[in-house]
């Protein structure tokens, strides 16, 4: 039988989750429940399948397979209770957590929570982007996901969009997954990212089209082609099979937001005061679901600091007034 | 994998009523017609059911208050309102009892309203009354502070548009009813009685044919009887949908004073528990472009915020259109020919999905009054369609679930199995999105695709990825 109470519950196991975690129990905490929705923990990483993880945490480089390996084989050792394909479905005002699993619904009460449900990218739909609406039209989290956790790729020669870091990401999945991107988009003058970077894909034969805009996406049940403004306004429609939106990252908050906390709603992230806490003192936010978007190292160590304000939290030792900070 | 008729005991078998399309009109038409006690075939060119004008609609369960008095339409709305809300607690189907508010935004649109509320009495809905601006924002804060005035509809409800046609015709198909997909009519021959009819997977005979193919009703009938006694203008209906956050800023369904064309942009929660603002009206050529336009969907984004200023801080979790089946006449176009054992059930524009079991009612008393006669079925068989809607026992929340796939809905895996299987199993996406939602939340397949693919691998015509080599 699952217990039904706990002292902190953390929602989301990826590097932010599994490091409160891990340093709560090192600061004595006695039960910790980490709760994640995937039958695996890790968030994100698990299907990074390039970029170094690991420097800060285990001064090494690894893959984000294996970095997210350890970070939960840490946990595991630390005594983190996780629980995982369970889902937090709903959040109560004093830590009364509503979760589904594959029993059916269930409830688990925490002193604390902290939620680190992570971010993702904004999808197409929510950029109103023109067209028909058939398939392979996806986010680099969809792609990834796709190839490094199935070894399956959603189509051949798909148009990236935006030139954020995440972007170069998705074009080297691509290029490991076997699939050639037509062209890489980019809607400003010059690359978000490095403007170095451009020189990889345009090495690799995949044209970076800056001051372009997305102007609509064709084709019925397959993306046949996309239709791009170029820098003159002239229209030009180039021959694809896929399209790739990615960065433009927003937090996964709608558990905060459902239960009625204050959200910031650029970036989609709970607002917190300055010891991480939600407009719900009871709750707290941490990785990239708080200010996205920021590294696993990043999100890694932020949740060591995080671990010491719940545990303070616990002990009463914040104060009971929360007023927002820009942080 | 597609129905094959060639293949199995359709071929040479004799129907009594072949039924082509399977939108939502279809749907019920095979439900009624097999409850009857016919021997129901329907034929769809699709993959899918539900692929033409059924597709994308604001799933307003209609009382037909603003309908034209006497209009087979009003009639059929009416009737098919009623029977929906009889046959919906056995078939497990939702209703959202929102109500809706006529609202009026200026005084010459406040003039308008009593000419509304005597449509609405002249159509038997006396329930209608006139809200001040004082009453309309105690009962709606969000919406915007320049409402004039407003009419009440208490019993205008929102309902579930996939499951509801799905659920019709699992029961038809439960009851002995045969379903081809991927199977056009091409041509047809009347002679001796019967209907000789040619799909691209051979020929079919059957006694009586009816004609619910939507979009197609017109060119179809053409090749059926040489010439169509109306022409389908496609009008295309474009929506956002907001986040389920957003469904909180208002109960009622916020209607605005129609005019001749269209009944205009609708606010309305889903059954979904999102927002929904649409459709727009557009006459255009194409029978299957539902392509949406940037520039149409920020004006429908600016109008909702007008309407509900909240709004601007909620964000868009999908866009979507739909095509409507409109004909040069304002009137459904259903029409007998009985020396030709047809029946044409065209045009049915804008209120098919509350119209349905109406006009399949309506539909089967014209097929006795041709002469035709069978015996009732006694007991019939109702299916066990699991529900979308946020009102209803979802399967997440019960034991054996599988687990959740799809997070943004909590679709689990149990529903996605159970949808791509059984007689009616999807074999599209977009298929597999109308049956379970999967997909169809705020992330729009960031977390689940991967896991969708795994699960539909080898089972849909068009698969959602193929393997590494
Ligand atoms: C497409 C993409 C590519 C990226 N690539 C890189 C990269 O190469 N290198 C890098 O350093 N960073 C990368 N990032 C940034 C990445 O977000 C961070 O590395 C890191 O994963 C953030 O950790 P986190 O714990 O905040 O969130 P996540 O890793 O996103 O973890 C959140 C976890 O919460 C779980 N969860 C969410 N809601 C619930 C719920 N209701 N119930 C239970 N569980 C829930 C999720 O399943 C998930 O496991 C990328 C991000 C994206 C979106
Ligand atoms: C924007 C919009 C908003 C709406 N809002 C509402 C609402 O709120 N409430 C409401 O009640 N109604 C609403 N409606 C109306 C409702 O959706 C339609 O009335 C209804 O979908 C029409 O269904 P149908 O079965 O007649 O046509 P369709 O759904 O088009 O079905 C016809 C089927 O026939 C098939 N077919 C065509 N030709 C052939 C052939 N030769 N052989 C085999 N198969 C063929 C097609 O593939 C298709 O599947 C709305 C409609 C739109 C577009």
């Amino acid at each position: 039988m699952k217990s039904t109470q706990c002292q902190v519950a953390i929602i989301g196991a990826g590097p932010g989750g599994l490091s409160i975690a891990t340093e709560l129990k090192k600061l004595g905490v006695d039960h910790v429940a980490l709760l994640e929705r995937e039958s695996t923990a890790g968030g994100i990483p698990r299907h990074c399948g390039h970029s170094p993880f690991g420097m800060r945490e285990f001064r090494r480089v690894l893959s984000g397979a294996e970095y997210t390996r350890r970070l939960t084989a840490q946990a595991e050792k630390a005594g983190v209770e996780i629980r995982l394909a369970t889902t937090v479905t709903e959040l109560g005002q004093c830590g009364e957590l509503s979760l589904s699993t594959n029993e059916g619904r269930q409830q688990l009460k925490a002193e604390r929570v902290v939620i680190c449900s992570g971010a993702r990218e904004k999808p197409r739909a929510a950029r109103l982007v023109s067209g028909a609406r058939p398939q392979a039209v996806m986010t680099t989290g969809a792609l990834q996901s796709m190839i490094y956790l199935k070894q399956q790729r959603p189509c051949k020669r798909p148009v990236i969009i935006g030139s954020e870091m995440v972007a170069f990401s998705a074009f080297l999945s691509c290029r490991h997954a076997g699939m050639k991107p037509v062209a890489m988009i980019e809607a400003g003058p010059v690359v978000s990212w490095w403007r170095l970077a451009a020189l990889l894909p345009r090495l690799l034969g995949t044209p970076v089209l800056t001051n372009t805009s997305l102007e609509a996406i064709e084709g019925k049940d397959k993306v046949r082609a996309v239709m791009l403004k170029r820098p003159s306004g002239e229209l030009a429609t180039i021959d694809c099979d896929g399209v790739i939106f990615t960065g433009q990252f927003i937090g996964e908050s709608t558990l905060a937001t459902m239960a009625g906390f204050a959200i910031d709603t650029v970036t989609n992230s709970p607002l917190v005061d300055a010891y991480g806490r939600c407009s719900n003192i009871n709750y707290f936010a941490s990785g990239n679901l708080r200010y996205p978007l920021k590294t696993a190292g990043q999100c890694w160590r932020e949740g060591r600091d995080m671990a010491s304000l719940v545990k303070a939290s616990l002990d009463g030792k914040l104060p009971d007034r929360w007023a927002q900070t820009n942080a | 994998m597609p129905d094959d008729p060639s293949s199995d005991r359709i071929a040479g078998e004799e129907f009594d009523v072949v039924v082509i399309g399977s939108g939502v009109v279809g749907c019920a038409m095979a439900r009624r017609f097999t409850l009857e006690g016919a021997r129901v075939l329907v034929l769809e060119k699709a993959a899918d059911i539900l692929d033409g004008a059924s597709k994308g609609n604001s799933a307003i369960l209609h009382t037909g208050f603003d309908a034209e008095p006497g209009s087979l339409e009003q009639h059929c709305i009416q009737a098919g309102y009623e029977e929906y809300l009889q046959v919906k607690d056995e078939l497990n189907l939702p209703v959202l009892e929102s109500g809706a508010l006529v609202v009026a935004w200026n005084a010459a649109e406040a003039e308008m309203l009593g000419g509304i509320v005597d449509k609405a009495r002249a159509n038997s809905v006396r329930d209608v009354q006139h809200l001040s601006s004082a009453q309309l924002l105690v009962k709606e804060p969000g919406l915007s502070k320049k409402a004039f005035a407003a009419v009440e509809v208490p019993r205008e409800f929102v309902i579930d548009p996939w499951t509801t046609p799905y659920t019709y015709l699992l029961q038809a198909i439960e009851n002995g009813a045969t379903v081809k997909r991927d199977t056009a009519v091409i041509d047809a021959d009347f002679a001796a009685g019967l209907w000789q009819i040619e799909t691209n997977r051979g020929k079919i005979t059957a006694r009586t044919v009816i004609n619910c193919a939507g979009l197609y009703g017109d060119l179809l009938e053409q090749k059926l009887l040489g010439q169509s006694a109306f022409e389908i203008r496609p009008r295309k209906g474009q929506f956002l949908v907001f986040d389920k956050s957003a469904s909180r800023l208002i109960d009622s369904i916020i209607l605005p004073v129609p005019n001749e064309i269209t009944k205009g942009i609708v606010v309305c929660r889903t059954i979904f528990g999102n927002l929904l603002v649409g459709p727009t009206a557009e006459e255009q050529q194409s029978r299957d472009d539902a392509s949406v336009d940037a520039n149409t969907l920020q004006a429908l984004h600016n109008k909702g915020v007008e309407i509900i200023p909240e709004l601007a801080n909620h964000s868009v979790t999908a866009t979507y259109a739909g095509i409507r089946p409109a004909t040069e006449f304002k009137d459904y176009c259903i029409q007998p020919y009985a020396e030709q054992n047809y029946i044409s059930v065209g045009g049915i524009r804008s209120t098919g999905l509350t119209a349905a079991l109406g006009i399949a009612s309506h539909v089967f008393r014209l097929y006795q009054a041709m002469g035709n006669s069978h015996n009732q079925i006694d007991n019939f068989v109702v299916p066990d369609v699991l529900p979308l809607a946020e009102s209803l026992e979802r399967n997440w929340s019960k034991p054996g679930n599988g687990g959740i796939v799809c997070h943004c809905e909590l679709v689990t895996r149990h529903e996605i199995e159970q949808a791509l299987s059984g007689p009616l199993a999807a074999n599209s996406l977009a298929g597999l999105k109308r049956r379970t939602r999967a997909t169809m939340g705020r992330c729009q397949g960031f977390y689940c695709s991967a896991e969708l693919s795994e699960m539909c691998a080898n089972r849909l015509q068009i698969p959602l990825s193929e393997p590494l080599t």
